[in-house]
């Protein structure tokens, strides 16, 4: 047990680093796009693009993902979109989803 | 509180409250999401204490999840620059998010307003951008939220990771999938009107495009901004 704990809390200086080169590569981009709009105009046209981001970042990921993941991923993640339209709840959603994904597998698709 | 630089943005305990408020409704599913992060963590060479850290330290699921796949027992400066460079295009988005909150957040005097940066994540954006779309000027929205989302975000990796080290295959139950599951739920909200269809489907298509012939996450990147560029140029009278 206590060879566990000492696995459990096992870390290195290095390991240490790139978990703060992690965090630094995303704070500069949590930071830079509000950085970068202290001297971007915001014009009408950059403003529709910028409304337009949110789901785009979404479909982006999610569309390759769901080729990366085959029928179970295919079904799952529609199943949880179709569930969350019906119902509004997240997590009955992604549970259905979830179940989906685990009868598609379990089913050997 | 003080009272902020810009007229008209506040930033109120009453705001944080209501900010915790409207973030309870998500909580759930985020730290499932939470969990399954320290479930996959679990099945890598990453300790349970560097899985904590990288939760509470980074905090962005999805390239924190990217992450993992580079996750190394033994690492060189070149390697600790690749994840850097993988998590950094995974979170550009984030870019674009905190662009958006410019006109939002500028509101604040600069010693809140770097560090409040730190705590933006998809689903404090979401949160902020609904409550702005309605009228709210009370910055105190997007910190309640961040805060709450970050202390929980660093608390459920641990009960995911020593769970996971008892299951001994945990994609059977489609963990691995969390990620996308809960992206294309934020989907559902956001949508406005049917002109938002062409951009989100020059997205996918663009994504997916390059999904096939780069390696690496480049696609994620390359599909917004095919999108936002889309919704940027396409004319007025296309509009639905």
């Amino acid at each position: 047990m206590s060879e566990r704990i000492d696995e459990w809390f096992a870390i290195t200086p290095l390991s240490f680093l790139a978990i703060c080169a992690m965090m630094a590569a995303t704070y500069c981009c949590r930071a830079g796009g509000f950085w970068l709009m202290q001297h971007v105009p915001l014009t009408a046209r950059v403003r529709r693009g910028l409304a337009a981001l949110p789901g785009s970042i979404v479909m982006a990921t999610v569309i390759p993902l769901m080729l990366r993941g085959g029928w179970p991923a295919t079904i799952g993640i529609t199943l949880a979109f179709l569930t969350m339209l019906k119902l509004r709840n997240e997590l009955v959603a992604l549970l259905a989803g979830l179940a989906a994904v685990a009868a598609a597998r379990a089913a050997g698709l | 509180m003080r009272p902020s630089e810009k007229p008209g943005i506040t930033l109120t305990r009453a705001g944080l409250a209501e900010g915790v408020r409207l973030t309870l409704p998500i909580l759930p599913s985020m730290s499932l999401f939470g969990m399954a992060y320290g479930a996959a963590a679990a099945q890598t060479s990453m300790s349970l204490l560097e899985a904590v850290l990288s939760s509470w330290i980074v905090f962005a699921g999805a390239a924190q999840m990217v992450g993992l796949e580079l996750w190394r027992e033994d690492w060189t400066l070149a390697a600790i620059l690749g994840i850097a460079l993988i998590v950094g295009t995974v979170n550009s988005r984030l870019i674009l998010m905190g662009a958006s909150l410019h006109s939002w957040l500028g509101g604040l005097r600069p010693l809140l307003r770097w560090p409040s940066l730190f705590f933006l994540t998809d689903a404090s954006w979401i949160i902020s951008e609904r409550y702005r779309a309605q009228g709210g000027t009370d910055a105190g929205i997007y910190l309640g939220a961040g805060l709450l989302l970050w202390l929980v975000w660093g608390a459920v990796t641990i009960p995911g990771y020593l769970i996971s080290s008892l299951v001994p295959d945990p994609n059977k139950f489609g963990l691995d999938l969390v990620m996308p599951l809960f992206f294309i739920l934020m989907l559902v909200p956001m949508w406005k009107s049917s002109a938002d269809l062409v951009p989100w489907c020059v997205a996918g298509a663009v994504a997916s495009l390059v999904w096939m012939t780069v390696p690496g996450y480049a696609f994620i990147v390359a599909g917004a901004l095919a999108g936002a560029l889309t919704a940027a140029f396409l004319p007025e009278r296309a509009r639905v």
